[in-house]
């Protein structure tokens, strides 16, 4: 049987994923919504280290640090310039109201536990419960995804549903190519932010200007 | 990581990956389009027949990499199909330098992007390990969103971000996947290596909490079939096929489809090789129905003539995956044999269209007229491809949708009244297509063809010679795997 502590700080930390996934469906600041995409992947960082430390997996703490330095200050700082830079709107469009989207999340969080609890009765307790806040957040990444219409708020989207995957095999005991697939997946997101720049994609796909930036390059003489 | 069985001694495994990746980095270097476009094809002329040696020295299985019967098909296939775009790809581009949609740094890019993409799908179709697997398949979509926003137009960046963003959706779901999978194998093989690794998870699989496995290959299926290109994750598809550089088009329908859909099929395996599981069948079965029907009726509205036939290749990714949905020995067969058709016919369509869309100067279907009198070779060429792709005999696709059909009357003939539905609207509305562009008078802008012609006849060729005669070695050999895919 586990410590009970062991236990509490992993539910604690692993909720807390949850919690922020929450919290990034009802900002409607561009700046705003990347700080909390920054506190989003801390707790990360966090529960996998926690992972790491109970588990006795220290490849676990390169996952750890990857998440903190490259998804809780890299990407955040890249992207708050580029909003300046490219002077995007600073309120985030929605598709559906905060309301219902808040009501939505809730049911795919229950949603997921429900059915991840109920298929998981064989499965190591520490592994369960990650599984189940991991399916919460990547399902609340997804509404996200659907419910914004600017490029950026997707993106954020898209990588708060990576935070939940990072989870899941963080808590998966014993998973090995972890570190791999996280390495992949930085590599994926580092393309999507040099995307968003290089073609400044602003809004959404209708609205991809290329024009300025060959006009800015010189390309256009 | 260690990499035992990977670097002991070269063998045709490691060639298949290493020429590949060694060519990125030398195409990379080079500057001169001729030199690099010569050495694109040279290199995949030399991984197709390393590939091709695996079907008579069978390699040892590695804890990451291995060979078997099933792998092999597509392995060959892929470095084949490779191999010929690459040739037409190399009398493609130098057109487009000359129009000036790309410049020789861009052409750069473009042919080190070529191996690198090669690479992820043949280590996608090599690896044993789950999570290898994944990773190579996220590998093949990035190279192939920055070849679809090669050209930099609007169009082109709409459609590479679409694939993007739509790509790692589906990539994000089979990962999640991927885990539960994990999750279900590491009480029974323990913590480790090994319970990733495909060749112990099949031996093992009958172990496996059921429904813990009926989760992870909804998200598996769904994953992966976005990239399959399966109704209703699709919408990267049609768009993707349009924006890009013909060759990219050829080698999406042709190759990358067959990847995902490799992935699926292992996943399927592991299935049924737990008998409490849910059987995948009828899940594929219904995306795979559900993709033929909205593609075929989706083909009477396109204007654009990519996007045509890249609407044709949701169709018959659907029949595809129907047909191995519904399983057993000979639907099997027949998926496989059709998967093989496809590839060498969508392929062959799509380099007669990238030499089209060059001589007109346009792929709008309205502005293509008459081209059998204009063009004779090409037109009579796509003319050929169409009535190949549309399933008429004597070509390989009528045999294989043949088998389809009478394979589904024979087991769920309910299931057949809409398969054949869906082949006969796909149909109508490629020969009312084809009638339009091959003939009638021809008008706008007409240009000679410059490209070679020899990949596309050659593919043609073979799929002609396949549905008139099928060598007995390749019958029984896919026999043989349509058993092991149960």
């Amino acid at each position: 049987m586990i410590n009970p502590l062991v236990y509490d700080v992993a539910h604690l930390l692993a909720g807390g994923m949850v919690l922020v996934s929450f919290m990034l469906l009802y900002q409607d600041r561009m700046h705003g919504l990347l700080n909390v995409f920054a506190l989003h992947a801390v707790v990360l960082a966090l529960s996998v280290a926690w992972e790491a430390l109970v588990q006795h997996a220290p490849h676990l703490f390169i996952t750890a640090a990857i998440a903190l330095i490259v998804k809780a200050i890299i990407i955040p700082v890249a992207l708050h310039r580029i909003v300046r830079r490219l002077d995007i709107h600073r309120s985030v469009e929605t598709v559906v109201g905060i309301g219902p989207t808040m009501l939505a999340g809730m049911g795919l969080v229950a949603l997921s536990t429900a059915l991840m609890l109920r298929v998981t009765p064989g499965a190591d307790a520490l592994s369960r419960q990650d599984l189940a806040f991991a399916l919460s957040v990547v399902l609340l990444g997804l509404l996200m995804m659907v419910s914004r219409r600017n490029a950026i708020s997707q993106v954020v989207g898209l990588m708060s549903i990576e935070n939940g995957l990072i989870l899941a095999a963080a808590g998966a005991k014993g998973m090995p190519l972890v570190v791999e697939i996280s390495v992949a997946f930085s590599v994926l997101v580092a393309f999507i932010v040099i995307g968003i720049f290089l073609f400044r994609i602003r809004e959404r796909f209708d609205t991809v200007d290329v024009q300025a930036l060959d006009r800015f390059r010189g390309e256009n003489q | 990581m260690t990499l035992p069985g990977f670097m002991s001694g070269f063998d045709a495994v490691s060639a298949v990956l290493l020429i590949p990746l060694a060519s990125v980095v030398v195409l990379a270097l080079l500057p001169g389009y001729r030199v690099t476009a010569l050495l694109n094809v040279l290199a995949s002329l030399l991984t197709f027949l390393a590939a091709a040696s695996l079907f008579v020295v069978r390699p040892e299985t590695g804890p990451l990499l291995f060979v078997d019967d099933l792998n092999v098909v597509f392995i060959v296939l892929n470095t084949l199909v490779g191999f010929t775009t690459s040739l037409f790809s190399a009398s493609y581009i130098g057109h487009e330098l000359e129009t000036g949609r790309l410049t020789p740094t861009y052409l750069r890019f473009y042919h080190a992007m070529y191996q690198a993409m090669m690479f992820g799908m043949n280590l996608a179709l090599l690896a044993n390990n789950i999570g290898l697997l994944w990773v190579a398949v996220e590998l093949a979509t990035l190279t192939t969103v920055m070849m679809v926003g090669l050209y930099r137009t609007p169009a082109a960046l709409e459609a590479a971000w679409k694939y993007f963003i739509l790509g790692s959706v589906g990539i994000a779901l089979a990962l999640f996947g991927t885990i539960l999978v994990y999750v279900a194998s590491q009480p029974v093989i323990g913590e480790g290596l090994d319970a990733m690794t495909w060749t112990i998870l099949i031996e093992r699989a009958a172990q496996f909490d059921p429904s813990l496995l009926n989760v992870a290959f909804v998200f598996l299926l769904l994953g992966y079939g976005t990239k399959v290109g399966l109704a209703p994750v699709h919408a990267w598809l049609p768009d993707a096929h349009a924006e890009g550089p013909t060759p990219i088009s050829a080698v999406l329908s042709g190759l990358l489809l067959n990847v995902a859909l490799y992935a699926v099929l292992r996943f399927k395996m592991l299935m049924t090789a737990n008998e409490a599981a849910l059987a995948p069948g009828p899940l594929m079965v219904t995306m795979g129905l559900s993709s033929l029907i909205f593609a075929s009726f989706m083909l009477y509205r396109r204007r654009d003539i990519k996007r045509l036939f890249a609407y044709s290749s949701i169709e018959h990714m659907g029949i595809i995956t129907f047909a191995f949905g519904m399983g057993g020995p000979l639907a099997n067969f027949a998926g496989l044999l059709h998967m093989t058709m496809h590839s060498l016919t969508k392929s062959a369509i799509f380099f007669a269209v990238g030499n089209i869309a060059q001589a007109k100067g346009t792929q709008k279907i309205a502005d293509i007229r008459g081209l059998t009198e204009s063009h004779p070779v090409l037109g009579w060429g796509l003319v050929v491809g169409v009535v190949a792709i549309a399933g008429l005999p004597p070509l390989g696709i009528f045999m294989s949708e043949f088998l389809v059909v009478t394979s589904t009357f024979a087991r769920q003939p309910l299931l057949a009244l809409p398969l054949v539905l869906g082949l006969l609207v796909a149909f109508g509305a490629l020969l009312w297509r084809i009638n339009g562009l091959a003939f009638g008078t021809p008008h706008g802008h007409i240009e000679p063809v410059k490209a070679s012609y020899l990949p596309m006849f050659a593919h043609l060729a073979l799929v002609l010679g396949a549905g008139l005669y099928l060598p007995p070695a390749l019958v029984s050999w896919f026999q043989h795997v349509a058993k092991l895919l149960g």
